[in-house]
């Protein structure tokens, strides 16, 4: 097997063993078992535990597997866990905006709507949750293609289709467009979706720092932007919105 | 990077509300558009003697209160650039209803832990008090059925039991009050001249006032056996009880007391007859305005007061509750495992297109409105082998639907007013597909304001009203603002064949238990 890495090996093999068989092994077991000097085996098993791979007993001090392993196969936050934290700063940030909130996942190759509040006026508007929006092209999916990498391949793979005339199309310029998202910190859309209408978004992590959705809100271009592009006061909103969910996640502070 | 206030709520004057509730008290400081700008909160122990037995200490509950309003200001202090507490112009007060204490008007000590409203030790009384007639004795002056719930009865068990109380009632040393009049009469100055005063929406859940004269029956509470010194003044909703300098404020006005239901629908500005409000959270509470007289239940629900503002006309709701709806959601995660938190249950019923002929009837402890049925035990019902988790997942949420559409029926063949839009809140409306079911199953569009604490804001608004912070609930129907709306898409005909299946699951539990009494 050329290139591959003697550490990785020997620290699969001891996941293998505290996966099969008795569930609890003390270091020598360990060590025994796959041929190894203890002081090796040691290394390993406290590397796997910093990473919450393995835990140790503190009273026997056996080790098993962590609860870190348990939660990397279904790892994905719901979407609907998501949008109950979410709720109200979402439902702060329309009415501080005065403009229409959405909360947004990456989901077949687009933008899964999956919170929508109303512009606070007494215009008539439909629940836009479960709709789909394109990810080259709005705030929240420019800000899931910025942050999330899965994103960002599924966004190469497909057509940056022109929708507005000032949709972004080429791959080169759409690249800067991330770069400078990812630089900023947030993600705006100046009628390249819908002719006279803009947005901002930013991103919400979860508590491993994980991109998991975008928030952000969406109106008329002449109430959204001043001459220098989306006002500063509705880029701060968003931004306070989506790092008061992130904490809610348990992102902590940042 | 730093947080940044950016909103707009940094300018007062202010409005605070005090909510006295079940398992906590919190304090929240309203701006003018009715916007959140400070909140506290902290929870108080809940102190079970026996099983079927609730209570808390309200010598706890009153630290706790002047500890979130001193909390809720300091917050609005470092938050608000300029504020001062003389930014606060008024307070108001909601509170969990039917809680009942007596304290010494002498020493301001409680003599006894409050009576919760869960607390059910007062079922054999309830039945004495009955006689020959039954639950619906007091129902026609009072507007409930004589239930553990209700205020009257707890104090004449704590008259009973309390050494030597009966008598130092007697000679005119203890005050009855539900939480409103324990908050208001040591917000007003304790013994030193605190008023002791409680509002119509409280009395009516005592089953000892009269809902016509909104005053105390004297032959009720002859009835009960309670002495009438013991009870606080009724008055209105939204009036200026007395002033309060607790928490760093001034003479600050106390505006404002409503049941924390009453206060929910107040806060949704139900104004006019016909709105309605539920509020979704461990069980629901649905109440409808039905305007200035009140409307007697025969279909099994309750009346009684929505509100009262200074000397206007009082305005009376009609009350429907269902015991079990975040409860079952919860039971789904808790005791079968089907999904690990409450919002994983849209996940799971969203997997299906439809409940694959499941139906979920929690009536876990027997059916409530507009049944009354003791006897009933929960069934799923319309079982085969096509059924899945999924499927029992979306019967768990029409369960609470179909049974907000039971109540919404009552409410009509009781008032002859249909409701036409049902505003919704607490918990369970982050539930999008719970809230398109509702919409399909009501046939109303269904709505969710964009204040989810509903119940501190119609507090604060009751107290605004009272001082003129705003000028009519015309101006506080302005404050509401929309945050989402679903709309009925279902087709009238699958409606019906699916209301029936319902109703058939329904009529499986009954009868399940031999004995009524158990
Ligand atoms: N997304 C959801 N879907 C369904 N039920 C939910 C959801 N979120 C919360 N709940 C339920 O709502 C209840 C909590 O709502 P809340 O308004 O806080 O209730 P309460 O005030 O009675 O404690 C819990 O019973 C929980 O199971």
């Amino acid at each position: 097997m050329p290139g591959s890495i003697q550490s990785l090996e020997r620290a699969a093999a001891v996941l293998r063993l505290l996966a099969g068989g008795e569930r609890r092994l003390g270091l020598s077991d360990v060590a025994s078992s796959l041929g190894l000097a203890k002081g090796t085996t040691h290394g390993i098993l406290r590397t796997l535990q910093q990473e919450g791979f393995v835990e140790q007993e503190p009273v026997s001090g056996k080790y098993q597997l962590g609860a870190e392993l348990l939660r990397l196969g279904n790892s994905y936050l719901d979407v609907h866990e998501l949008r109950a934290r979410a709720l109200v700063w979402t439902d702060d940030l329309a009415r501080s905006s005065g403009e229409a909130a959405y909360l947004g996942v990456l989901h077949q190759h687009g933008v899964l709507i999956v919170h929508h509040v109303f512009r606070p006026d007494d215009g008539r508007q439909v629940l836009e949750v479960g709709a789909m929006q394109p990810l080259h092209s709005t705030a929240l999916g420019k800000v899931l293609s910025a942050f999330d990498p899965v994103a960002r391949n599924e966004v190469a793979e497909g057509e940056l289709a022109a929708l507005t005339s000032r949709t972004v199309t080429g791959a080169d310029d759409f690249e800067s467009v991330l770069d400078l998202t990812r630089a900023r910190g947030w993600g705006s859309d100046l009628e390249e979706t819908w002719d006279g209408v803009a947005s901002v978004a930013a991103p919400v992590y979860d508590r491993r720092r994980m991109p998991v959705g975008a928030v952000g809100l969406t109106g008329a271009v002449e109430r959204v932007c001043d001459a220098d592009g989306i006002q500063a006061r509705l880029v701060a909103a968003v931004r306070d919105c989506a790092r008061a969910v992130s904490r809610d996640l348990g992102a902590g502070r940042f | 990077m730093t947080d940044t206030p950016t909103s707009s709520h940094g300018t007062g004057p202010f409005i605070a509300a005090i909510d006295q509730g079940t398992t906590s008290s919190r304090c929240i400081i309203f701006d003018r558009d009715g916007r959140i700008v400070a909140v506290d909160q902290k929870e108080h122990e809940q102190i079970f003697p026996k099983p079927g037995w609730v209570e808390h200490d309200a010598a706890e509950i009153w630290t706790n209160v002047q500890e979130v309003v001193a909390g809720a200001i300091t917050k609005a202090g470092q938050d608000i650039a300029g504020f001062t507490p003389s930014d606060v112009k008024a307070i108001g007060i909601t509170n969990q209803r039917e809680t009942t204490m007596l304290w010494d008007k002498n020493t301001g000590e409680p003599v006894h832990n409050a009576l919760v409203w869960q607390d059910t030790r007062t079922d054999a009384l309830c039945r004495e008090l009955g006689r020959n007639v039954g639950q619906d004795r007091f129902r026609r002056q009072t507007g409930l059925p004589l239930a553990s719930y209700f205020a009257g009865p707890k104090v004449r068990w704590l008259l009973d039991n309390v050494d030597g109380l009966r008598e130092r009632a007697e000679r005119g040393e203890i005050l009855f009050g539900t939480m409103d009049s324990w908050v208001i009469w040591n917000l007003t100055g304790g013994v030193d001249g605190g008023k002791h005063v409680t509002d119509v929406t409280n009395a009516s859940r005592t089953l000892l006032m009269d809902l016509k004269t909104l005053q105390w029956d004297a032959k009720i509470c002859d009835s009960i056996g309670v002495p009438m010194s013991v009870l606080p003044e009724i008055r209105s909703s939204s009036e200026v009880y007395g002033t309060t300098d607790i928490g760093g404020l001034d003479a600050v006005p106390v505006a404002s007391a409503l049941g924390d239901q009453q206060a929910a629908l107040f806060g949704q500005t139900c104004f006019a007859v016909g709105e309605a409000k539920s509020t979704y959270g461990t069980g629901t509470f649905m109440l409808m305005n039905t305007g200035e007289t009140p409307v007697n239940s025969y279909a099994g629900l309750i009346t009684t007061v929505g509100y009262r503002i200074g000397d206007a006309k009082p305005v009376y709701a009609l009350e429907g509750s269902i015991a079990v709806t975040g409860a079952l959601v919860q039971w789904m995660r808790d005791q079968m495992g089907l999904i690990s938190t409450a919002a994983e249950i849209e996940t799971l019923a969203s997997s299906v297109e439809d409940n694959g002929g499941a139906y979920f009837v929690p009536a876990f402890s027997g059916l409530f409105a507009p049944y009354w049925r003791s006897d009933a035990r929960g069934v799923i019902a319309g079982l085969t082998r096509y059924v899945t988790k999924a499927h029992i997942a979306r019967a768990v949420l029409e369960a609470t639907a179909w049974q907000t559409r039971e109540i919404a029926d009552a409410m009509f063949k009781d008032s002859s007013t249909e409701v036409t839009t049902l505003k919704v809140d607490g918990g369970m409306t982050s539930n999008n597909l719970l809230m398109q079911t509702l919409s399909d199953f009501l046939d109303v569009p269904v709505v969710r304001p964009m204040v989810a604490e509903t119940t501190c804001l119609g507090a604060a608004y009751a107290a605004g009203l009272a001082i003129g912070f705003w000028p009519d609930t015309e101006a506080l129907r302005a404050n509401w603002k929309r945050a989402a709306e679903w709309t009925p898409q279902m087709d009238a005909g699958e409606r019906d064949k699916e209301y029936k299946q319902w109703l058939k699951a329904v009529q499986a539990t009954m009868g399940w238990l031999d004995d009524e009494q158990d």
